[in-house]
């Protein structure tokens, strides 16, 4: 069933569209790679479909949560579905950690909140998934501060976070980019086995097309603020069906290609 | 094998208040007239054994030599004119309030090279053509421009006093895949072209196989591999490298056979 869907959204900032005519859907086990470059709209996507837009962008079309549009909803109908319906990670889990909490408990932040947990239980709920997340001496780790974890480590907060209420749908907006190439493989496998384990519907938003394609099963690819390309992951990589498309799996396969290089010229 | 044109002998860099050094004891042979390219992750060191190469920060001890000279008896001028630098951000790397055309020309004043300002002027109009922008972009400001073009407008600044050796701290590492690959591919024609010396530093394995010949694997401050950069993709001995290795993300192997 259908938990997310949005149709026609599109955004504007002072008359100029950012983001048109945006429509697909997400469901508890899809698994939806947004891919497109900087600029092309699929962060603004994002955030849109947790009403969290900065001020003075417009929108129109419909976000369907559940059935209900959600589209320029109050806030206070947003917050009853952020964390607990649709929930998000983002680039730099610094940005979304309070610096100043322990993660224990800003785990336990929305368990509190959507769950009406005591602050006992909800510790003791954070620490299972600090625990879920494969975090080291997990009861020890839930008391430390965001700068005392490596950035790997704090997006793993940031997962334990976005997943501790049990949300249907998880957007992921590059949550792998900031991070090093180890680490990020660790991360992946990481998001693998908890969307495996959990059911949640998964919206993977990256520049990277190795990336989300290792994970994602179906590919959007967005472009000046359109969707202009959707199919079956194999089908994008193999018969993309826009010019850009094309040229984007080109340009990625030639980019991530490990090149022998022979010797290019004679020694002087 | 060509001679050895910049080189670094037991380098360790310590930085004030660090429990580990930056660098430590890392020895590094350019050769003239080729390429090589030093991969590691965040804190491997390879920026600050760059910035050793580059002569604009010391070690604490250990010997920078170029040309054969221990790179204090070299003078700053001669050695400048010869090794040039692009960065990683165009954004922060130029100065907004200059035009493109005097951009370029700085190293050329700074260096003194050139009789005049014609002189300066058919320079900087030459090497804007040689990384593909239009001579009459120089009368335009760097916002003007695009990630990608503004990293070529680096790379033309670089080129300007024609120096035998470029380095380069991932220089396409904040572009966007299909401008990143314009990038690669103006970078490896001026290698061939101009028969530059490339030292490139970059986090991404597959960047650096498709630009050097030669590849530097630095952990922690060390050299954890080094050698040819076929062998050691295909044959990698260090146990970090093949980790390494293993953790890039691939699209099907199929896709990525050379056309």
């Amino acid at each position: 069933m259908t938990v997310l869907e949005t149709t026609g959204l599109t955004i504007t900032l002072d008359g100029q569209p950012l983001v048109r005519d945006v429509s697909f859907g997400l469901a508890a086990r899809d698994r939806v790679g947004l891919i497109g470059e900087s600029g092309s709209g699929k962060s603004l996507t994002a955030l849109a479909l947790l009403g969290l837009l900065p001020p003075g962008m417009r929108t129109s079309g419909r976000i369907l949560i559940d059935g209900d549009d959600h589209l320029g909803a109050p806030d206070r109908q947003w917050r009853r579905v952020r964390g607990r319906t649709v929930s998000i990670v983002f680039q730099e889990p610094l940005t979304a950690l309070d610096p100043l909490m322990p993660v224990g408990r800003q785990i336990a932040g929305p368990l509190r909140l959507h769950q009406g947990l005591n602050r006992s239980d909800a510790e003791r709920r954070a620490i299972e998934w600090c625990d879920r997340v494969h975090l080291p001496d997990p009861a020890r780790l839930a008391r430390a501060l965001p700068h005392e974890l490596s950035g790997g480590q704090r997006q793993r907060v940031a997962l334990a976070m976005a997943l501790a209420c049990r949300p249907r749908v998880l957007i992921a907006d590059e949550p792998t980019t900031a991070l090093d190439v180890t680490v990020q493989a660790q991360i992946l496998t990481l998001l693998d086995e908890l969307i495996e384990e959990t059911g949640v519907g998964l919206l993977f938003i990256s520049h990277d097309l190795p990336v989300v394609a290792g994970l994602a099963r179906h590919l959007l690819v967005m472009r000046t603020g359109r969707l202009v390309e959707s199919g079956p992951v194999d089908d994008v990589l193999r018969r993309p069906r826009s010019d850009y498309a094309r040229q984007l799996v080109a340009s990625a396969a030639r980019v991530t290609r490990l090149a022998r290089p022979s010797v290019r010229r004679e020694d002087r | 094998m060509s001679e050895p044109i910049l080189s670094g002998h037991q380098l360790t860099r310590w930085f004030p208040g660090r429990t580990h050094p930056a660098l430590d004891g890392v020895d590094v042979t350019v050769r003239r007239g080729t390429s090589l390219g030093i991969v590691g992750e965040s804190g491997a060191g390879k920026s600050t054994l760059l910035r050793q190469l580059l002569g604009v920060d010391r070690p604490t001890s250990g010997e920078i030599r170029f040309a054969g000279q221990p790179l204090d008896r070299v003078r700053h001028r001669a050695f400048r004119r010869q090794v040039q630098v692009v960065f990683q951000d165009p954004r922060s790397s130029l100065n907004p309030r200059m035009s493109v055309a005097s951009i370029v020309a700085e190293p050329l004043r700074s260096l003194r090279i050139g009789t005049d300002r014609a002189a300066r002027a058919e320079r900087v109009a030459e090497v804007l053509t040689a990384v593909g922008l239009r001579p009459e972009d120089g009368r335009r400001y760097p916002h003007e421009f695009s990630g990608g073009q503004r990293q070529r407008i680096a790379i033309a600044r670089a080129l300007a006093p024609a120096p035998r050796i470029l380095l380069a701290d991932e220089p396409v590492s904040a572009l966007d895949v299909s401008v990143r690959l314009q990038i690669i591919d103006l970078l490896k024609d001026l290698v061939d072209r101009l028969g530059l010396t490339l030292v490139l530093v970059s986090h991404d394995l597959a960047i650096v196989s498709q630009l050097c010949q030669e590849v530097l694997v630095m952990r922690h401050g060390r050299v954890v591999e080094r050698g040819p950069t076929a062998d050691v993709l295909t044959n990698p001995a260090a146990e970090y490298t093949r980790a390494l290795l293993a953790a890039i993300p691939q699209l099907p192997l199929d896709l990525l056979e050379e056309p």
